[in-house]
């Protein structure tokens, strides 16, 4: 029962997502379907980075009266993760954004939602 | 076995039920607003992993902003399953 | 069917990649040399409270610079591909019910407020540009559900960002004319940690920041509400 620390159910939990937004992507055949696939999987991946930088017994890096100044590096959790994951989370949504702009476009055109009839790029 | 460990056992349990949920629902209503409660639970987890900033974006941003941007597309389409 | 063994191929390659990582897993006792580096340094060198402000302005100043590229180039294609096309009519939809509308009066300039307040404190508490950017656009999301046909000030959402996204690169080009480096924080001086005016140049930073996001995430939602109109 050692094992059951939080990072390490953080991190099962993002890999499972991870996993089943990539099986959504690929066996689904509505389109909007696969752009929700897709939403899941970047929360999947952010999770992942995020859980790597905790660590036990320590608290959120924002320096107030309680932590002081000195010795710092023993009392914070890794900062940088969570600064790299801030950009991340805003460049999914617009992603998502675009996606979904280039569904409604190919939704007037054809009338249907199923890529099976997106034929326009095959050979 | 303290409480932040049953907590987080819990939370990640719905998770993973929510995201498998998304793959099975027949309408895709539905499947948008499982979406949404996946990524307000992660934004939870978030404040259990000390890091209020991004867990601040998250909850803006991927469980307000996205699930509304799918709703103003999905008004417009005329399916069997929509 | 062998399609469908194709892919569950693929996943369960992809799961034991995962695995191995895993299993090998054993978590750190200490911050490596670069956290070490910026943590200590922070105090001295930036002057603000928020280390990870710190590292997202100032330390990594040229990643916030191409995100915020990638966001208005998100936004100028939406805007590309949504225009309009001259086959809308007026479609009379029905009036937001009262609760709504007086609500929104109450609530749209406190929700502006709030998110203002965000990215004003960003290098003092939780908080940043991203932050405050979406608050706004939530608010202006409860003004567009509440007038359903009322016309959106475009032209001065558009002056409001294109300002902002300017006044974020001269403010770069500043600290590279003072021969400090580009997007450097310390030509503005420092102040004591704590107070609102500290940090040098890291509020005015995100104030630009926290406007355009919040005027390129509006200007979207109010194309997508153009869209209802057609057909």
């Amino acid at each position: 029962m050692e094992m059951l620390t939080l990072q390490n159910i953080s991190i099962v939990t993002a890999f499972l997502l991870m996993l089943i937004g990539l099986y959504g992507a690929l066996t689904t055949k509505n389109i909007l379907r696969i752009i929700i696939a897709f939403d899941i999987f970047d929360g999947g991946l952010n999770l992942f980075l995020v859980a790597l930088s905790y660590m036990n017994n320590r608290v959120a890096p924002i320096i107030d009266s309680t932590t002081g100044t000195e010795k710092l590096s023993s009392k914070f959790v890794d900062p940088i993760p969570q600064a790299l994951v801030l950009t991340s989370i805003v460049i999914g949504v617009g992603v998502t954004a675009v996606m979904l702009t280039y569904a409604y476009k190919m939704y007037k055109y054809k009338n249907t939602l199923n890529i099976n009839e997106y034929k326009d790029a095959r050979w | 076995m303290n409480v932040t460990i049953i907590f987080a056992l819990l939370l990640a349990i719905v998770t993973v039920t929510m995201a498998v949920a998304v793959l099975i629902v027949k309408k895709i209503r539905t499947a948008v607003l499982v979406s949404g409660v996946v990524s307000l639970i992660a934004s939870i987890i978030y404040l259990l992993l000390a890091s209020p900033d991004v867990a601040m974006t998250e909850a803006a941003i991927g469980s307000g902003l996205t699930t509304i941007i799918f709703f103003y597309v999905l008004n417009k389409m005329r399916s069997s399953d929509v | 069917m062998f399609k469908k063994l194709f892919v569950i191929a693929i996943v369960a390659g992809f799961a034991v990649l995962l695995w191995s990582y895993l299993r090998h897993y054993t978590e750190r006792t200490t911050l490596n040399d670069l956290s070490t580096y910026y943590v200590d340094n922070t105090a001295q060198e930036i002057g603000a409270a928020n280390v990870v402000t710190a590292i997202v302005v100032t330390y990594r100043g040229f990643d916030t610079l191409g995100e915020v590229t990638i966001l208005f180039v998100a936004a100028s294609l939406i805007a590309m591909f949504l225009k309009s096309m001259g086959t809308e009519k007026s479609r009379n939809p029905r009036p937001a019910s009262l609760i709504l509308v007086t609500a929104q009066k109450l609530l749209f300039p406190l929700i502006l407020i709030f998110g203002v307040y965000i990215f004003i404190n960003g290098h003092l508490t939780p908080g940043g540009g991203f932050q405050g950017g979406s608050v706004i656009a939530t608010g202006f999301l409860l003004w567009l559900m509440a007038n359903p046909d009322g016309h959106a000030p475009k032209g001065l959402l558009n002056t409001i960002e294109s300002i902002s996204g300017f006044g974020y690169v001269a403010a770069g080009l500043f600290g590279l004319a003072l021969g400090l480096g580009f997007l450097d924080n310390r030509f503005l001086g420092l102040g004591t940690l704590g107070h609102l005016f500290s940090a040098g140049v890291i509020p005015i930073i995100y104030s630009f920041i926290g406007l355009k996001v919040g005027a390129e995430l509006s200007n979207v939602l109010h194309h997508l509400n153009e869209i209802q109109n057609e057909e």
